[in-house]
């Protein structure tokens, strides 16, 4: 095939063009198609764990923020199969971690909560863990819940990459993995965290909460209060 | 054969939640006259009836704190040919279940003997009182839910839509805007 020949892929039967170098979702929110993702960060290279945005390419599952584009490949993304596995992982993760979005800052401006309304999950259906991670309040302008922690790394990756800190990182394994603050003591107060870091503002839950500003936005009147994630996750898709 | 329209049965109660999501269901407003030509209520704390006969619908707020709403939901189960899970607290635990990594000795100790302002306090004992569990429970721990509907509370478009859906045969579904978790 000539180099100079557009490169696509069918994406549910649509023809999808592509950059070389560009990932199965990042081909598809570019070219204005939706698909399901929650630890994706269009500045920062994707990782692939939490597994939300997998498709079918030639009949496998992969993750499409990981997978690079390649010509004439068959993806499937919108089948009832893959909806099903979907909203499996995202009861995996409010039952796993305690999130109770009415006492939630962060409610609708959550990814997670926008990515179970999209795919219509209206229960946990698993047995809730309720775990019990204490908060770190030592910062004078930064509060942590780790209990809503869904292990996306963002903040690890912004705060190494973007502010140069090392403020996060992730400790343990399997189901006893979890974030952790970077510091001798293990509290936030002892690290050089501030407010404009770029680690404040891309967690997609509510683990990461500036102090002394609540509810500024009333419930209802938020991001994903006001537009479904398919609608602005494509709308935003320059940043991509 | 055209089949005889008959009214369908609903139940309601409120187990370990704030009687917000019945608010809700209230705040339909007019439309509960259009409702009221295609339910009944049987046992509800809008008709006060304590007990549950047979019925199409049950619809259940809140969650399970003591051995009283294992009881009640039970009797529901038994008695509703579907059974709904309404709200934060029936589907996840909710408010109540922020207690779930506290011990319960500890909690009723806080709350009877220690608490500020608590003088000559004792922890209730009567056997009237159902004994609280050490955690509390949403609903599908305990038995088969049929629907989830989430909210803190559902708003009342959420509940007519989802009510017209189960009246009509169809299941249910919450478009954007009326599947809330808050």
């Amino acid at each position: 095939m000539s180099d100079d020949a557009r490169k696509t892929f069918a994406l549910d039967g649509q023809e999808v063009p592509f950059e070389p170098g560009q990932t199965i979702l990042q081909a598809a929110l570019a070219a204005g198609h939706y698909v399901p993702h929650l630890c994706f960060h269009p500045e920062f290279r994707p990782h692939g764990s939490c597994r939300v945005c997998t498709v079918k390419v030639n009949g496998r599952t992969t993750a499409s923020c990981t997978t690079p584009a390649r010509d004439d490949d068959v993806v499937e993304s919108h089948t009832e199969e893959l909806a099903e596995l979907r909203r499996s992982l995202i009861q995996f993760l409010f039952t796993e971690g305690n999130h109770f979005c009415p006492s939630c800052e962060q409610s609708g401006n959550c990814t997670l909560q926008a990515v179970g309304y999209e795919l219509g999950v209206t229960t946990g259906h698993y047995n809730p863990l309720f775990p019990n991670r204490p908060l770190d309040a030592s910062h004078p302008d930064v509060l942590l819940d780790f209990n809503r922690c869904i292990l996306c790394e963002l903040c690890v990756h912004a705060s190494a990459e973007v502010d140069k800190k090392h403020v996060f990182a992730l400790s343990g394994r399997g189901i006893t993995k979890h974030l952790v603050v970077n510091a001798e003591s293990g509290r936030l107060c002892d690290t050089p965290l501030a407010v404009y870091d770029k680690a404040m503002s891309v967690c997609p839950v509510g683990v990461i909460q500036r102090k002394g500003r609540g509810f500024a936005v009333p419930i209802g009147t938020r991001t994903y209060d006001r537009a479904p994630i398919s609608g602005i996750a494509v709308a935003r898709r320059e940043e991509v | 054969m055209e089949q005889v329209k008959r009214k369908l049965r609903v139940a309601t109660t409120s187990l370990a939640g704030c009687f917000g999501c019945h608010m809700s269901l209230l705040d339909i407003d007019e439309r509960l006259v259009p409702l009221l030509d295609l339910i009944e209520l049987d046992a509800s704390p809008l008709t006060d009836l304590k007990h549950c006969g047979p019925c199409d619908l049950g619809l259940i707020e809140g969650g399970l704190c003591n051995a009283e709403n294992v009881h009640v939901l039970r009797e529901f189960r038994r008695q509703c040919q579907t059974l709904v899970a309404v709200g934060s607290c029936a589907i996840t635990g909710g408010l109540p279940a922020q207690r779930n990594h506290l011990d319960i000795r500890d909690c009723l100790q806080t709350v009877y003997l220690t608490g500020v302002g608590v003088e000559r306090g004792f922890i209730p004992n009567d056997p009237e009182l159902p004994l609280p569990l050490d955690r509390v429970h949403p609903l599908h721990d305990v038995v088969k839910i049929d629907y989830f509907l989430p909210g803190c509370p559902p708003s009342a478009d959420a509940i007519w839509q989802f009510l017209n859906d189960l009246i009509a045969g169809r299941t249910p579904q919450l478009g954007h805007g009326l599947i809330r978790y808050d």
